[in-house]
């Protein structure tokens, strides 16, 4: 029923979509009922699509439709964009110029400046960026050891000190009592 | 109903405002009228809140177009759970869905708190009254207003987003929404010990649960977020260090780094003002996510339309960090801690480390978050801080994070001896080294995931030796079959064995993220009857064959189905189909136009091992020749798995009952009997 009432909609005469689609190596291909809702039409897939070389080129640069994502992740996830299928295409002609992964990262930096990399570069002021997070862990984690070290060999001497005091009379307690009491000083230290 | 809902909102910012004020002004101390004149009011703020809310409800289901919010994310065709998640689904609407839960938990908490907390809890309506003041204020205020109206009535809405309907999208955003909003809760309660000086641990036990419960929605939320990036976004992953995906995480970090240090409060009166602290930032980072979602100060692909509501979140979060921190200022010598740390070599030193790994992993995401602003400040320059920066600062302290999640619970409270740390760790140890060698006997070459799934192994074997020493601790002791005992033993302690229950839950996501790194992918364009072979991590050789692309009509959209039969290592295994969806609306001469780009449905059959992933992108020349991105994802079902792991630990560790505090049990009245302790003390290192 539902592929019934499609067919009334907006039916384009001039196309006649097959009864059934040919199957492979058997030639044309049949046409969408209406490809008006299919999508962007596609080119097909190149070799150089599923480049590995490509690929991971492609994962470090940003498409620059604004969506924030890579151009591999965008033009294979937002097939709507337009632009992430020429950054490929640009891609790929620059490897065709005998360019390597780094040598086209650099063409795409000077050509379209340092946003264009998912990542910053790990030199001058972006040091920061990578190094900060790490470094305040451990010297954070660096000053917390030496307090709990200072604090804990301070109690320790202190203890000592009270050590050499003369004891109050010790308060005695029943075998059932220790018992009880060690009972409750495990379950503490659960 | 936008009169009504108007009037409601209103309501709403006047009661919460008198509320607040005669909170804050302290003339409830000995006058019980007053005090419950605050604690109506916040019942009254409430009941405005949701007066509100079912006048937006009725709008939209009534379709009243000229509502511009109705007009706005909403059409006559879209099926009417969406209608439902409509609400939520835009700036104004959310504003509202914040206002009424917050109003809502604010009441709850009025309610439900014993009566021997009463003194903390005209403070505690103060902060939850003027928190939801402002939310409403910014409706009201900032050109927010899901009341506004347009000056014509359009025959039909413009629609819901084709993102946003997926059922994910009517959770995952209450989801979030409710683990955000409740962190209002705690806040409030540490706020009111603060204004109060009743700093001992009474504030800990009235707002515990209440964590608890924001922890958990946070958590679900966060799950349920990656749910719906996996299959609505299509791009074949679940998290991309989006910044709005960061928002949401640094709450649940500095959530988690207070859940495990409140412990060390409890059970032995230490870092009062840590703890203070880190209720304080949770609540601050989770208007922080709020201002990151709503300025577009940062770009983001969930950011909702740019607009001035950010800058109002941004004085809001300048104003409560200066009030809370000073306020902290000043009762900074109250909060003494009531003993010393004994040694390094203890629980409360690993749980120390675990806070720190836990803010250090916020700062740095937050860090990365803001350095793209930091950077062009500083250099002019505009840079992009995306997955492989978070990936290489990151998966150093994850990791770290995942090794302590096996080491604190195997440390002993106060000081731990040599002995015992032998006792405690072999095993562990053991499991771990032994998982490490059978992976790299099988071929695991790559350091991070060897690494992950080798300290998977040692927190197993942690998490297994405390189950299995307590039940067999039960059998000895109570004579009980294992299965009985293991059944109590959880009971009687909810709070520790659904915490470790929880860290089984977290190292399935380590597991289950690691697996990431070893997934396929590729791209074909296949006429009907073509086929193409991917090899899977687990050395399957899948066979996809494109069948053919059927159109046809759904309820608001016209679907273009593409067909792909599965094969694993030469049998027949099924077909899968992935979509091109043109969702529309009618015009005003009645007739269907296309409404939003065309979307993409992706197709996946998900398996213990692997995810098979198929995506149509799209037909060559509008034939049924389709270009189809094929991915095999390794080890993804088990994030979900690990979602109702991490629940489940979750709900048996906030679950009423099960065994008194430690600390409740450290001020109950003494048991009238003296003892030399050091007899004692000896008696339990043996």
């Amino acid at each position: 029923m539902r592929r019934r009432a499609f067919l009334s909609f907006q039916q384009d005469t001039t196309r006649q979509a097959p009864v059934a689609s040919p199957r492979a190596g058997q030639g044309d291909v049949g046409t969408l009922f209406n490809p008006d809702v299919a999508g962007r039409p596609r080119a097909p897939t190149v070799e150089g699509d599923n480049d590995a070389l490509v690929r991971n080129t492609e994962l470090k640069l940003q498409c620059t439709c604004g969506c924030t994502l890579d151009i591999f992740t965008c033009r294979t996830t937002d097939f709507t964009c337009t632009y992430s299928p020429a950054l490929h295409r640009e891609v790929v002609a620059l490897f065709a110029e005998g360019k390597t992964s780094e040598q086209v990262i650099a063409a795409f930096v000077d050509k379209y400046g340092e946003k264009i990399l998912m990542a910053p570069k790990p030199e001058g002021f972006n040091i920061a960026g990578y190094v900060v997070p790490g470094a305040a862990i451990l010297i954070v984690g660096g000053i917390v050891a030496w307090v709990i070290r200072r604090r804990v060999r301070r109690s320790a001497e202190d203890a000592a000190e009270q050590a050499l005091a003369p004891l109050p009379p010790a308060a005695t307690g029943t075998d059932a009592e220790l018992e009880r009491l060690n009972r409750e000083l495990a379950e503490m230290e659960k | 109903m936008t009169l009504l809902g108007n009037f409601a909102l209103w309501a709403a910012l006047l009661f919460g405002i008198w509320g607040a004020a005669l909170a804050f002004s302290n003339r409830w101390h000995g006058r019980p009228e007053v005090a419950l004149s605050i604690t109506r009011s916040v019942y009254a703020v409430f009941a405005a809140c949701v007066v509100a809310s079912v006048a937006l409800w009725k709008g939209i289901i009534a379709h009243d177009f000229n509502m511009e919010y109705v007009w706005a994310y909403t059409s006559r065709n879209l099926p009417s759970g969406y209608l439902f998640s409509a609400f939520w689904a835009g700036q104004k609407g959310s504003l509202l869905f914040w206002a009424v839960v917050l109003s809502l938990f604010a009441a709850l908490a009025q309610a439900m708190t014993p009566r021997r907390y009463a003194p903390l809890m005209p403070y505690v309506a103060g902060v939850t009254s003027a928190v939801t003041v402002f939310f409403v204020a910014v409706m009201l205020f900032s050109g927010a207003n899901p009341f506004e109206r347009l000056p014509f009535t359009p025959v039909d809405g413009r629609g819901l987003n084709p993102q946003l309907q997926n059922p994910g999208m009517m959770i995952h955003p209450p989801m979030l929404y409710l683990g955000y909003i409740s962190i209002t809760i705690p806040f409030a309660f540490a706020m009111a010990a603060l204004l109060s000086r009743k700093l001992d641990t009474g504030w800990i036990h009235a707002m515990r649960r209440w964590m608890l419960v924001s922890w958990l929605f946070l958590s679900i939320g966060i799950t349920l977020g990656m749910w719906w990036a996996y299959v609505e976004l299509g791009w074949g992953g679940y998290w991309a260090w989006d910044p709005v995906e960061n928002a949401s995480l640094l709450p649940w970090l500095t959530m988690t780094a207070f859940l495990h240090s409140v412990m060390i409060q409890e059970k032995r009166g230490m870092l009062k003002r840590w703890n203070l602290s880190l209720v304080v930032g949770t609540f601050l980072l989770s208007i922080f996510g709020t201002f990151i979602t709503r300025s577009g100060v940062i770009a983001s692909v969930h950011s909702f339309t740019q607009s001035n509501v950010g800058y109002y979140f941004l004085a809001f979060l300048f104003l409560i960090a200066v009030a809370s921190y000073t306020l902290l200022y000043t009762r900074w010598p109250l909060l003494e801690a009531d003993v010393e740390l004994e040694s390094m070599v203890s629980r409360e030193a690993a749980f120390l480390f675990n806070n720190l790994l836990f803010v250090g992993i916020a700062f740095s995401v937050l860090w990365g978050t803001l350095f793209p602003i930091l950077s062009e400040a500083v250099r002019g320059t505009k840079i992009t801080v995306g997955p492989p920066f978070f990936n290489k600062v990151n998966v150093p302290l994850g990791l770290l994070l995942l090794a302590l999640t096996g080491i604190g619970p195997l440390i002993a409270w106060r000081k731990a001896s040599v002995n015992n740390l032998r006792r405690q760790f072999a095993f562990p140890v053991g499991s771990g080294l032994f998982v490490g060698a059978v992976l790299a006997a099988l071929g695991v070459r790559e350091l991070a995931p060897l690494m992950t799934w080798g300290l998977a192994g040692f927190v197993t074997g942690t998490i297994a030796q405390e189950f299995w020493r307590g039940t067999r601790a039960r059998v000895r002791m109570h004579a009980e079959s294992a299965p009985v005992a293991l059944g109590r033993l959880i009971a009687r302690n909810r709070r520790r064995y659904g915490g470790y229950i929880v860290h089984l839950g977290m190292l399935v996501y380590f597991v289950a993220f690691a697996g990431m790194a070893f997934k396929v992918q590729r791209e074909a364009t296949l006429k009907p009857g073509e086929s193409v072979e991917l090899k899977s991590p687990f050395g399957h050789t899948y066979t996809f064959t494109h069948v053919g692309i059927s159109q046809f009509k759904e309820l608001n959209r016209y679907v273009s189905a593409a067909t792909v039969e599965v094969a694993v290592d030469g049998k027949p295994d099924g077909r899968i189909v992935s979509e091109k969806r043109q969702h529309f609306t009618v015009n005003e001469l009645g007739t269907e136009e296309a409404s939003f780009e065309p979307s993409t449905e992706v197709g996946i059959r998900s398996g213990l091992r692997e995810d098979i992933y198929i995506v149509f992108a799209g037909a060559v020349n509008g034939t049924e020749e389709a270009v189809y991105r094929f991915n095999i994802n390794p080890l993804v079902w088990w994030v979900w798995a690990a979602g109702f792991i991490l629940t489940f630990g979750g709900l048996i560790t906030m679950w009423p009952g099960g065994g008194t505090p430690a600390a409740s049990r450290r001020s109950a009245p003494q048991a009238g009997y003296g003892v030399e302790l050091a007899t004692a003390r000896a008696g339990t290192e043996q």
